[in-house]
């Protein structure tokens, strides 16, 4: 058992039987995803799309140890530069995961 | 049992909205100048902006017993061009003493640029210069954690900014801790897909407790869910927290963050 400082007024066993059918809807949403994105074509161009290597990096936190995790997933998926651009003329949006710079 | 949603953008839902709202115990909302959606073509613009926020949207909110007030800015999406972004700026003090106009927001960053950043220092100095409440935007997902940097050390490299005066919105794991850390305010914003749930909000505060922070809905123009706030709640009260805790997220403080500004009244 981790030494994990308890903030939840729950009880494991009540976290568990409150959560455990949602979560594990959710679990299996993400394979599912992973295996649309196999089963879907893929040009040359997208077999290493950053946003599902920064994902792969992601889901590799669940199964480590706790708490922490949906931090340091977010870090992750977060961008990591201290260069500001001098203005937005040319960025797209917010992806959900830090594009890799061009070489 | 009543509550306050502190940032939702009510010019973009409809009075069954505000409905709803009403029978699920929301007594006032504080609605930030935000981007609409598109970029708006000239300063006029904001002009009518500001004029929907500080006249019209109050009596809509009225009909259903919600108190409405207000903040005004350019918001960060439209920032990038500092020429325009100067004439926002300009109007903005004649409609401050507006009585539902609490301070300036959301000003923040978008896209972390060097023309963002220049304008935000130049809302912060206005903000301070007439003593104003600030309402900070942090950026969207993988560009909020250095977006949060940048912005709290623009606030303090400001210097005359209270961070307790000061709330910094759509904090997240990762942001929360420092935000809290250097005495600012904290905004959880219960938003689909970008960012928190009302479980993971929960979840913060079971972990940063309960001290200056709030939820919000950020309801607006996308997918998003103006009863957020309850939805919350709700989390909150079937994890056991107590009730006084759940009403302290959810009402108390913002009461006392926003009663910081005089016009701040909910008799």
């Amino acid at each position: 058992m981790s030494e994990t400082k308890i903030s939840c007024r729950l009880s494991r066993k009540e976290v568990i039987d409150t959560y455990f059918l949602e979560h594990r809807a959710k679990l299996l949403d993400i394979a599912a995803f992973l295996d649309r994105v196999d089963r879907a074509a893929a040009s040359a161009t997208d077999v290493d799309d950053f946003r599902l290597v920064a994902y792969s990096r992601a889901l590799a936190v669940l199964g480590s140890p706790g708490p922490g995790r949906v931090r340091r997933m977010q870090e992750i998926l977060s961008d990591a530069t201290t260069v500001i651009p001098e203005s937005a003329a040319g960025l797209k949006g917010a992806f959900g995961a830090p594009p890799e710079p061009e070489s | 049992m009543r509550y306050i949603d502190p940032h939702v953008h009510m010019i973009s839902r409809t009075t069954d909205d505000y409905e709803r709202m009403a029978i699920a115990g929301c007594v006032a909302i504080t609605e930030p100048a935000f981007w609409a959606g598109y970029d708006r073509a000239s300063a006029q613009g904001f002009y009518d902006y500001f004029r929907l926020l500080t006249a019209v949207e109050p009596l809509r909110a009225a009909r259903y017993g919600i108190r409405h007030f207000t903040w005004l800015c350019i918001n960060p999406k439209e920032a990038d061009d500092p020429g325009f972004a100067r004439e926002v700026i300009d109007l903005i003090p004649g409609f401050l003493d507006g009585k539902n106009v609490l301070g300036i927001g959301e000003v923040g960053l978008n896209k972390n640029t060097r023309n963002e950043l220049t304008i935000l220092e130049e809302q912060l100095e206005l903000a301070a210069r007439l003593d104003q409440l600030v309402l900070v935007h942090t950026p969207h997902l993988e560009d909020k954690l250095k977006g949060t940097r940048l912005i709290l050390d623009a606030i303090t490299n400001q210097g005359r900014l209270d961070p307790g005066r000061v709330l910094i919105d759509h904090v997240e794991e990762h942001t929360v801790e420092m935000v809290l850390d250097r005495g600012f305010w904290a905004g959880m914003t219960l938003y689909p897909d970008t960012k928190c749930t009302p479980q993971r909000a929960a979840d913060i505060v079971e972990m940063y407790g309960n001290e200056r922070i709030w939820i919000n809905s950020a309801g607006d123009w996308g997918p998003s869910d103006p009863l957020a706030v309850p939805r919350a709640r709700l989390e909150m009260e079937r994890r056991g927290h107590p009730r006084e805790s759940v009403e302290k997220i959810s009402y108390g403080n913002p009461v006392t963050f926003l009663s910081q500004s005089p016009k701040f009244d909910l008799t």
